[in-house]
């Protein structure tokens, strides 16, 4: 039975071949071009052309601290990165981690939220608006919160200690065994709203009969849930998911200010690893390298993550 | 197999069904399903995950509320020694100007120029349309943190060094791919029919678009100038590298100058985030009703 419960077929798809005819009527030729001038000149400037110097700039040494040997590296910047830096590897697999425990966790958060706020209760626009609020919160505002929480003289642990529980002083920022939780405990705290709107934007356009025919032929929650619910956020879950990934693997701002990659390096994440080697190393062609890398990898898994997951399938 | 429309019109949270007895299926069948969930089963872990929420907001206004040195865990007797300190000392004044410079020339950047693009995408076939679809795609995926230096550079031989200028245009940039799309398909969602119904009656393209698609598209320009808004108000990076002067910075360099200082100054600190917040917190509660809605409009589908 629970083939029953497919989405009707696309009608969206009939509404865009009705809107094709739409460049008939008093449209001039140039006008499309004239309106997409603005938004093209200022993405071929800003983002084209950078990207290109980036990708220039890889295949030379470039180094503002040692001008005497500027000049044309062909390949060089590229082997070193893959057989001689071990730092390249330690943080492109502290990004993975990064990104799947994040990803993971503001996914299952995410849905479960979502899932609670679309149930009809009393005071629900207020809690929602509660729950979703650390969507708007910054990086940067998010250190600050978390760093008076986790600050060992007067943040949270040292009222737990007065409690009883652990010890004072507790430094979790400090302690390379407890840094990358409480790292990940801060941004999950602004990430989780994220996927919950998403979601609960989703579960809106669920049709409401399905639930009722699925409860007419017995279905209990659980099987709604998984034979009405899941298929239908299927696209969703996967779009926001691989946002919001691409999101965490290049966003710096929490890392950089709440543990500046260490201590000892162990958060440091592939762009903070770039940061750091151009900004403050200087290296400008070693740290293009870098970016080049990590915009190959991060195309490449994007593709990979659409194939493997099917997106837009079989249910359209 | 559909029911009558009579049954969605029931009160919706009339009955608090955890007590539903199997013997009533006649009316189970007419009843939401999801009504008949627990209240246990909402009101515990929301009110855990309210814990999660609240209480680092808390602990922040706690922070910058009491007086320093004080331990207590309700912000009594309170004190605004800090914002004081925070606010003329510590140049948040200056840095909260600045932002919301940037945040204003961004909002209203982002939101013209997508809007002009984002109609041609709607309305048009042209020949780069794909490139150029293909183009904010992969925009995507380029981390904005790696094109630092690149940047600067541009911004240097344009001599936007430690102009709030440089900033704003980098976030407008940045912003401009996601800002496309959601217009564009908030646009699609207007019917043509109307506009040409509109130039029927003699008005030009440009007088019938302010007419009738304009007035439309409320929801979706709330929602793309928020969005730019309180994207640059909170972004850190660009504004740490392209503004070096102190009287040129914004809000997010003020508190991490804060973060950084030798010896922290926690009630300053807090008090700089309680001003870093205010702002997005209005926004957010002015928008958070046609956040789902906007949304669920297909926006991120596409």
């Amino acid at each position: 039975m629970a083939q029953a419960v497919a989405r009707p077929p696309g009608t969206a798809r009939r509404r865009a071949e009705d809107r094709r005819g739409g460049s008939r009527g008093r449209g001039s030729r140039r006008l499309p071009y004239l309106l997409i001038a603005p938004a093209g000149l200022l993405m071929l400037g800003f983002i084209a052309y950078p990207m290109l110097s980036v990708f220039y700039y890889s295949l030379r040494h470039y180094n503002v601290t040692k001008p005497w040997r500027d000049g044309f590296a062909g390949l060089d910047n590229f082997t070193t990165l893959l057989t001689d830096d071990p730092l390249f590897w330690d943080s492109l697999a502290f990004s993975a981690k990064w990104v799947v425990v994040e990803v993971g966790l503001q996914l299952a958060f995410g849905l479960a939220l979502a899932l609670i706020v679309n149930q009809t209760f009393v005071g629900r626009a207020f809690a929602r608006a509660l729950v979703f609020s650390p969507w708007a919160v910054s990086g940067v505002l998010t250190t600050t919160i978390w760093m008076l929480l986790y600050n060992p003289a007067t943040g949270v642990s040292r009222y737990l200690a007065d409690a009883g529980i652990g010890e004072y002083g507790t430094s979790v920022l400090s302690d390379t065994g407890t840094v990358f939780w409480a790292a990940v405990l801060a941004e999950l705290w602004r990430g989780v709203p994220f996927f919950a709107i998403l979601i609960l934007a989703d579960l809106q356009s669920v049709p409401r009969d399905l639930y009722e025919a699925a409860a007419v032929d017995g279905a209990g929650r659980l099987r709604q849930f998984v034979h009405i619910t899941l298929p239908h956020l299927r696209d969703a879950i996967i779009l926001s998911t691989l946002l919001r990934a691409v999101w965490e693997f290049n966003n710096v701002d929490l890392l950089y200010t709440l543990t500046g990659g260490g201590p000892a390096g162990r958060t440091t994440t592939l762009p903070l690893y770039v940061a750091n080697t151009g900004i403050h190393g200087h290296d400008f062609g070693y740290a293009s390298a870098l970016t080049t890398v990590a915009f190959v990898i991060l195309l490449f898994c994007s593709i990979l993550y659409l194939r493997l997951s099917k997106f837009g399938g079989d249910n359209r | 197999m559909s029911t009558a429309p009579t049954a969605l019109a029931a009160p919706p949270h009339a009955r608090g069904a955890a007590t539903a007895p199997p013997a009533r299926r006649g009316r189970a069948r007419r009843r939401r399903p999801y009504d008949e969930v627990p209240r246990w089963q909402i009101w515990v872990p929301l009110g855990l995950y309210l814990l999660f929420t609240l209480i680092p907001f808390y602990w922040m206004l706690l922070f910058a509320l009491r007086p320093a040195g004080s331990t207590s865990l309700v912000p009594w007797p309170m004190t605004f020694e800090h914002f004081d300190k925070v606010w003329t000392e510590r140049s948040f004044a200056t840095f909260f100007q600045n932002s919301m410079l940037v945040g204003a020339a961004t909002l209203v950047m982002t939101t013209g120029v997508a809007l002009a693009g984002g109609y041609a995408l709607a309305r048009f076939d042209f020949r780069i349309k794909k490139v150029f679809l293909l183009g904010l795609l992969c925009s995507q995926f380029i981390p904005g943190a790696l094109m630092l230096v690149p940047l600067f550079e541009i911004f240097r031989s344009l001599q936007m060094i430690n102009s709030l200028g440089s900033v704003v245009i980098a976030e407008t940039v940045f912003q401009l791919p996601l800002s496309l799309i959601l217009i564009s398909t908030f646009i699609k969602n207007v019917p043509y029919a109307l506009e040409e119904a509109a130039w029927v009656d003699g008005c030009g393209r440009f007088r019938a678009f302010c007419a009738v698609v304009l007035p439309l598209l409320r929801p979706g320009l709330i929602a793309v100038g928020s969005f730019a808004f309180v994207h640059s108000w909170n972004h850190f990076l660009f504004a740490l590298m392209f503004l070096s002067e102190q009287d040129k910075q914004t809000i997010p360099v003020g508190l991490n100058t804060l973060i950084g200082a030798d010896s922290v100054d926690l009630g300053a600190l807090a008090a700089g985030g309680v001003i870093a917040a205010v702002p997005v917190v209005i926004v957010f509660a002015f928008i958070q009703r046609w956040l789902i809605t906007g949304f669920s409009a297909g926006a991120v589908k596409g």
